[in-house]
């Protein structure tokens, strides 16, 4: 079978995302599904076909106990409550509350009645189950309805049999079945044998519920786990722990590709509470298992203090040498050539010869760390070739697949219990820390707990690609933006092909709405790993083109509003999987009136505006901000206003904004790590200063809840946040910063 | 060594009297809400009280614990198992994201609380700035902070939404 790595799992989630999308008319998604399908259905570790964006409701749940009603995997009624079952990894998306909440709908229970489980990791049975892309809802939207309204269908008809009456008499209302004509009510308790007994109706029987009279989704509904989490019971991957356990550390060489030549084994074998210390070979697929020592002790701190204790030689001649500061000086040289072009629309040359204004600017945004707040960890179990994982990973198909590679068994196997995750942000989409967990436990013959330290979450992550953009446009005769080209210098980790997030398609923005656009895209050679992080492309091209489209509208002469509301142009959909124009335009205006854009400021104070499409989302962002005369930033307000369709959780969703709004403005503010001779200087959060309370802004979102199919936000609110903010100081200031963090042009977050 | 904690003498045997308080209450006491997130006193997931003020558990040695009483998440509920006020706060205004930071979050407040009962922004802002939350929940972690105070003390108008 074809080699799976990492780079393949990022740009495959970023086609299912529509972070990559051409606009005319071939979405990246069916291309990579029809090309790469085997691989893909490995990534995710899915089971049969046709499983890529809709699947039906699992059936065949069958029950040993009569008494129990499970007409599919998300329902459970018996005489004991009600149980709604969540599929999806919970990595703080909330998926573990929204996806409960579309069943429940259609169920038409009460949702205190409701008791929320993770599911069992069962692919045949529930499709994809994983967390990425902003994709649960839309691609669950659909079959999670019809699973409740099945188990509703089911209920009606049992009760029809036990009254005795046509079931179109009767009506649902909060877990009860009641016939109105006389006046007889059961609750769905009561009669879950009953209904068990029913046979399963057809899809297309059912009548799903009109929007108006739903009355739990769109509410304010608060996470199923919260009391669990304020009472401090063992939800995370962290927290598991297994009869036999030890708990192992793993150290890898500092500098990725490097070999293990020599270490002190017998000296950390000797220290106290060490159990056993081994060296591992490693796969020769940096997606799964690097070389390292492992240690296995009888709690983690005597593991912590042998891994600082450990000698390890290392042979390096494969090694990473990845210096940021040479990128940065071979940048520099490129950005004066033209390069392959990737996007050549209308003759951008011949625009820039008629044009009125030019302008252009070189924008820099460094690597960044997914720096999730619970580190990577992992217990595993091995017996009689069959391995046990307990993983916080948001690809649990993806992790059988790949630890059973690595051990040597087969994926029927391997067991995986899903458990939360202490943040993902992509990072938990790559499985190299359950492939060592399960490594480990195999070759010391105990069940092991693999514990990383924040130093090895920081060393071994994989990364936000930095990049850099040549950008220069133009403005013609009448103010409109004439000319635009992105002479773009990124990452490849062999062969030329960008690093996942790292590659620029035609339907970047605003690809599709210029008449005349060149990207030319150059890739420098890059050992260290590379992937999908928050928003992938988004999070940083947002940054670039949000910016340079308010510089050209300052070249111009003209209010940026305007000229972005031009750009956008007449409400029309550009392709399949990409924006609405017209629902853009409407975030945009509701935005900036929320904002009150326009009015007098005063000095040293400005308002900025970005808008971006990823995810299937519409998000445009207005800040406010003043600064001072030692580039001391106050961010006052952010205001959000996103189309993404009917909201499922108010209460989830506008957490997810806010949240999307300061992780931007902590990255765009402070966030990088960089490179010399092949390792990450930055250790810790010392070095990785990520916003506090004190520097939060007012967010003020506003949801446009339109008739538009419903999609996720994890990490469309994202990209348009760092260019409403560069723009404002740019409106308060006169000063147009181009490099992310901003830290790097001397400015703070006060 | 024994140490006291949530109200209860607990042995930890022969443990090295150097192991942070934070390993030793996961994997030696089984009192796992209390959290790792960087080792070095950094982001706070691993916030306990001793004797009512926060410490980062994952740099206080067992040895420093001594007569003091530790308090971690677990130790927080009523005896009748009733949620505290900001415990409950946390619930009904839906704070956590992925909740990894936030039983160090409710420790930090909880300390806040005990020693000034009705804090203003600015105090909340500063006795909150030592806590990360990597998903970025500080709007609610501020109103929930309010929320609590109000709840203890009702005499408190707060300027809770």
């Amino acid at each position: 079978m074809t080699q799976l790595n990492y780079s393949d799992i990022g740009d495959l989630f970023e086609a299912v995302s529509g972070t990559r999308n051409d606009v005319n008319q071939t979405s990246v998604l069916p291309r990579i599904v029809k090309l790469d399908r085997r691989q893909f259905l490995k990534m995710t570790g899915a089971v049969g076909g046709g499983l890529m964006l809709s699947f039906g409701v699992p059936k065949a749940f069958a029950s040993t106990n009569t008494n129990t009603f499970q007409p599919n995997g998300y329902v459970k009624i018996d005489g004991s409550g009600i149980v709604l079952y969540a599929k999806n990894p919970e990595i703080g998306q909330g998926v573990k509350t929204s996806l409960p909440m579309i069943v429940a709908e259609e169920l038409d229970v009460a949702w205190e009645d409701v008791t929320v489980e993770q599911s069992r990791i069962d692919q045949a049975a529930y499709g994809m189950q994983f967390a990425g892309g902003s994709t649960a809802i839309p691609m669950n939207w659909t079959a999670l309805r019809t699973a409740g309204a099945t188990a509703r269908k089911m209920l009606i008809d049992a009760a029809a049999k036990r009254w005795n009456v046509s079931s179109h008499a009767i009506t649902t209302d909060r877990s009860h079945v009641v016939h109105a004509a006389s006046g007889q009510k059961a609750s769905y308790l009561e009669l879950a044998s009953e209904a068990a007994a029913i046979p399963v109706p057809s899809a297309d029987s059912l009548v799903l519920k009109d929007a108006k009279d739903f009355r739990i989704l769109g509410k304010r509904v608060t996470g199923v786990d919260n009391e669990a989490l304020m009472r401090g019971q063992p939800l995370f991957g962290i927290d598991q722990s297994v009869p036999g356990m030890k708990y192992a550390v793993y150290q890898k060489c500092p500098a990725i590709g490097g070999k293990v030549k020599s270490a002190n084994l017998d000296e950390i074998k000797a220290m106290p509470g060490i159990e056993d210390a081994f060296v591992l070979e490693g796969n020769d697929n940096a997606a799964e298992l690097l070389p390292g020592v492992a240690i296995v002790a009888v709690n983690t701190w005597s593991a912590i203090q042998a891994k600082r204790a450990l000698k390890i030689e290392w042979e390096e001649t494969e090694a990473s040498t990845d210096s940021w500061s040479r990128a940065i000086d071979e940048a520099e040289a490129l950005r004066h050539k033209s390069g392959p072009r990737v996007v050549d629309t209308g003759d951008v040359d011949k625009a820039f010869e008629n044009s009125q204004k030019q302008a252009s600017g070189f924008y820099r945004y460094a690597f960044t760390s997914h720096a999730q707040l619970e580190p990577q960890n992992c217990t595993a179990s091995f017996s009689d070739g069959k391995l046990e994982l307990w993983a916080p990973t948001q690809t649990p198909g993806a992790a059988i697949m790949s630890a059973a590679t690595v051990v040597g068994i087969q994926p029927t196997n391997v067991t995986l219990h899903q458990t939360r995750c202490g943040g993902g942000f992509g990072r938990r989409l790559y499985n190299d820390f359950t492939c060592e967990s399960a490594a480990i436990a195999k070759r010391a013959g105990v069940p092991v707990k693999l514990q990383w330290t924040r130093e090895d979450d920081m060393a071994y992550d994989l990364y936000r690609a930095g990049g850099f953009h040549q950008m220069h446009g133009s403005v013609d005769e009448n103010g409109k933006i004439s000319g635009w080209r992105d002479r773009f210098i990124t990452f490849t980790n062999g062969g030329g092909r960008p690093v996942s997030g790292g590659g620029i398609s035609q339907g970047v923005f605003p690809g599709g709405l210029l008449d005349n656009v060149r990207v030319e895209q150059t890739a420098l050679e890059w050992k260290n790993r590379c992937a999908a992080w928050r928003a992938p492309g988004s999070n940083v091209f947002a940054f670039v083109v949000g910016s340079f489209l308010h510089e050209l509208a300052h070249a111009a002469g003209r209010d940026h509003l305007d000229v972005l509301l031009e750009v956008l142009g007449e409400p029309r959909q550009l392709g399949p999987r990409g924006m609405h124009t017209g629902r853009a335009a409407e975030v945009v205006r509701v935005a900036a009136k929320e904002a009150g854009w326009g009015r007098e400021l005063g000095n040293g104070r400005g308002m900025g505006v970005s808008f971006y499409y990823s995810h299937a989302g519409h998000i445009a962002e207005v800040a406010e901000v003043s600064v001072s005369e030692d580039k001391q930033v106050t961010v006052h307000k952010v205001t959000v206003a996103a189309d993404v369709g009917p909201i499922v959780n108010m209460s989830g969703a506008e957490n997810q904004v806010q949240g999307s709004v300061v992780d931007a403005l902590s990255t765009m503010f402070n966030l990088a790590v960089s490179f010399e001779n092949g390792r990450v200087e930055q250790s810790n959060f010392d070095k990785y200063s990520m916003l506090r309370m004190p520097s939060t802004p007012e967010i003020d979102v506003h949801f446009l809840q339109t008739d538009n199919p419903p999609t996720g936000l994890g990490e469309p609110a994202f990209p348009p946040l760092a260019p409403a903010v560069y723009n404002a100081i740019f409106e308060a200031t006169g000063h147009r910063a181009r490099t992310m963090p901003i830290s790097d042009e001397g400015f703070s977050l006060a | 060594m024994n140490i006291k904690i949530n109200d209860e003498m607990r042995d930890l045997g022969d443990l090295d009297p150097q192991t942070p308080l934070l390993w030793a209450l996961r994997d030696e006491l089984d009192l796992v809400g209390t959290k790792f997130g960087c080792g070095i006193s950094q982001c706070g997931a691993c916030t306990v009280l001793v004797d009512n003020v926060a410490v980062k558990s994952c740099t206080y040695p067992i040895a420093s614990v001594g007569e003091s009483e530790v308090t971690t998440i677990e130790g927080l509920a009523e005896p009748t198992g009733e949620l505290n006020p900001v415990q409950q706060a946390w619930v009904d205004l839906d704070v956590a994201q992925c909740g990894y930071c936030q039983s160090g979050q409710v420790m930090a407040a909880e300390a806040l609380l005990r020693k000034n009962p009705n804090p203003n922004d600015d105090e909340i802002d500063q006795a909150m700035a030592s806590n990360i939350c990597r998903c970025g929940t500080y709007i609610r972690i501020r109103e929930a902070v309010k929320s609590a105070a109000s709840m203890r003390s009702p005499g408190n108008a707060g300027d809770v939404r």
